[in-house]
């Protein structure tokens, strides 16, 4: 009895500890990076190209960074997206629900969920090398979007396993395709779902720095086409840090600071949907 | 007795396991025919052979044919689409789609075409009145259906079906999630569609076969045991097995 107590205490005082010791991490780290970044923010940053002199210190800002990013994540989230609810489609309204072919994508997309960035970085640029084609916008959105492929399909997956089979053929029986019945009857059941995680995948897109980094390439100008290279956030971070000029190296951290509210606002407005009543939902 | 449902010959495995031996059947026009049986016995597996959502599980096989007006439901020339249409499913659980209350009867018209918008007004309305739903919604017709209670989500699920102009209703229990006051509702409505419609209806109450069935198809482990007219089944079994569950079963 008393042994028992003991252990009780013992594992709650843990739990305590290790909650403490994370959230102290956060706070260390968004304070950090909010009194860094504020002291060396100004407007400038975020209306202005670097206009050469920048990188040495000089006038200037990243608005090609941030346009370059919104670019690339809202392209590569859009193909996803587009590849993505086929495939979803195909596992949830197509195939049946016991489905060795669906066991099998599934295990494919939790593997391709796991692969560093940096790898599809590389595999990218090698098939850019091989068709010859140069580091652009194009290039950043398609490579993006494979690595944020698997995000958006099994996040939508699992919602998906959550609506009733009963649901699923009360719409068949009243005569509708497998077809009508995923757009007009899955779909909205799981409508905020579907939001939150192409959200989600959106956020993983914007502050990725490996995948980018040779097939999006860098330019001081803001894109003008696909085929244009771009900058963003994370490379700008990445060079900015790795200048030996000091007032250059505290200006990355205004742009961490900018890469940090991008990416807050994504998971706070995912978290917004996600708890929102889905009025119709049944 | 005119039937334009007639099952030949019919087995349905489960992978390994037969779910349904052998089935024979002509189901009577514009009657209710009540499928009875003990639990397992395969009623539902019946019951959605003649909708071919049978097809949606995995591993099942299905031989021999369902006519359905003259038609093998299982031929590779039938569409699928055009025999549910004709099918009207009433679940055990209601599910009504996720959209508003007229959404959800105008939902099967406008899947099959039709778009105006004072046709579609008169047609929700019509049905919502032949569910005996009419009063109770006709002020909220666009907030959610899953705010109905459950009794009023089953009449829609009806008013639902009926909307597509169904040749024969199809119930799976669908009174045993309701209230006792909701199940007569839908017992009642029942008797009222059976001037319209050929009704079938598996039920594991038997007192409820009893009430309104005109025909009763009595089922053990896959097979079809005894079948006819409600009142010789009910009142002078044949079979042994019909004899125990008509007399003996707790219903
Ligand atoms: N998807 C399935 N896979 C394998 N076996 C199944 C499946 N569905 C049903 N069966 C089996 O087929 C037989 C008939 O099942 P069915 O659901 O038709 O019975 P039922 O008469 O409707 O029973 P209940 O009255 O309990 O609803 C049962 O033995 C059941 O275990
Ligand atoms: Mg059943």
């Amino acid at each position: 009895m008393k042994r028992k107590v003991i252990e009780e205490k013992f594992f709650l005082v843990l739990m305590i500890i290790s909650a403490t010791l994370i959230v102290s991490i956060i706070v260390l780290i968004l304070t950090s990076i909010i009194i860094k970044g504020f002291s060396s923010f100004n407007l400038a940053m975020v209306s202005q190209t670097p206009k050469g002199g920048y990188y040495l210190g000089k006038e200037g800002g990243i608005l090609n960074a941030i346009i370059g990013s919104f670019y690339i994540a809202g392209g590569a989230t859009a193909l996803a997206t587009a590849l993505g609810i086929p495939v979803v489609m195909l596992m949830n309204v197509y195939l049946k629900a016991d489905s060795k072919v669906s066991a099998v994508l599934r295990l494919c997309f939790d593997v391709l969920w796991g692969v560093p960035s940096i790898v599809y970085g590389a595999f990218g640029f090698t098939l850019m090398i091989f068709f010859g084609l140069k580091a652009s916008l194009i290039a950043g959105i398609i490579v993006v979007s494979i690595l944020i492929l698997p995000i958006i399909i099994r996040a939508i997956d699992e919602i998906s396993q959550t609506i009733p089979e009963g649901l699923f053929h009360a719409s068949l029986s009243l005569g509708a395709t497998k077809l009508e019945t995923g757009f007009k009857v899955n779909a909205k059941q799981i409508l905020p779902g579907i939001l939150t995680a192409v959200l989600m995948a959106f956020g993983r897109a914007i502050g990725d720095a490996a995948s980018v980094l040779f097939t999006a390439g860098y330019s001081d100008s803001i894109p003008t086409s696909l085929t244009d290279s771009a900058a963003t956030l994370p490379l700008t971070i990445f060079f900015q840090l790795s200048s030996p000029i000091k007032e250059v190296q505290d200006r990355a951290f205004a742009a961490v600071l900018i890469l940090t509210i991008i990416v807050l606002c994504i998971s706070l407005l995912s978290r917004l949907l996600t708890n929102r009543h889905n009025k119709y939902k049944i | 007795m005119e039937s334009n449902i007639k099952v030949r010959n019919l087995n349905v495995f489960y992978g390994a396991t037969q779910a349904l031996k052998n089935i024979n059947l002509d189901i009577p026009n514009k009657q209710i025919t009540a499928i009875i049986g003990p639990s397992g016995c395969g009623k539902t597996t019946l019951l959605k052979c003649l909708n071919r959502l049978i097809e949606s599980t995995d591993e099942v096989n299905v031989t021999g044919q369902v006519y359905v007006d003259g038609e093998d439901i299982y031929s590779p020339k039938t569409e699928v689409t055009h025999l549910r249409k004709k099918m009207g499913l009433l679940s055990q659980k209601p599910y009504p789609l996720p959209m508003s209350i007229f959404d959800n009867v105008a939902y099967g018209p406008r899947l099959h075409g039709t778009t105006k918008k004072n046709e579609l007004k008169s047609i929700v309305e019509f049905y919502l009145k032949e569910a005996n739903l009419w009063d109770e919604v006709k002020d909220r017709l666009s907030s959610p259906a899953s705010k109905l209670s459950i009794g009023q989500q089953q009449r829609l699920c009806l008013a639902r079906g009926l909307a597509v102009q169904p040749l024969v209703i199809l119930g799976d229990e669908p009174t045993s999630a309701l209230d006792p006051q909701s199940s007569a509702y839908i017992e009642q409505m029942f008797l009222k569609l059976k001037a319209d419609y050929s009704i079938i209806l598996v039920t594991h109450i038997l007192r409820q076969a009893k009430r309104i069935a005109d025909y009763i198809v009595y089922m053990y482990d896959g097979e079809i045991i005894e079948h006819g007219e409600a009142s010789d089944v009910l009142n002078h079994p044949k079979h042994p097995k019909t004899i125990e569950y008509v007399s003996g079963v707790i219903s």
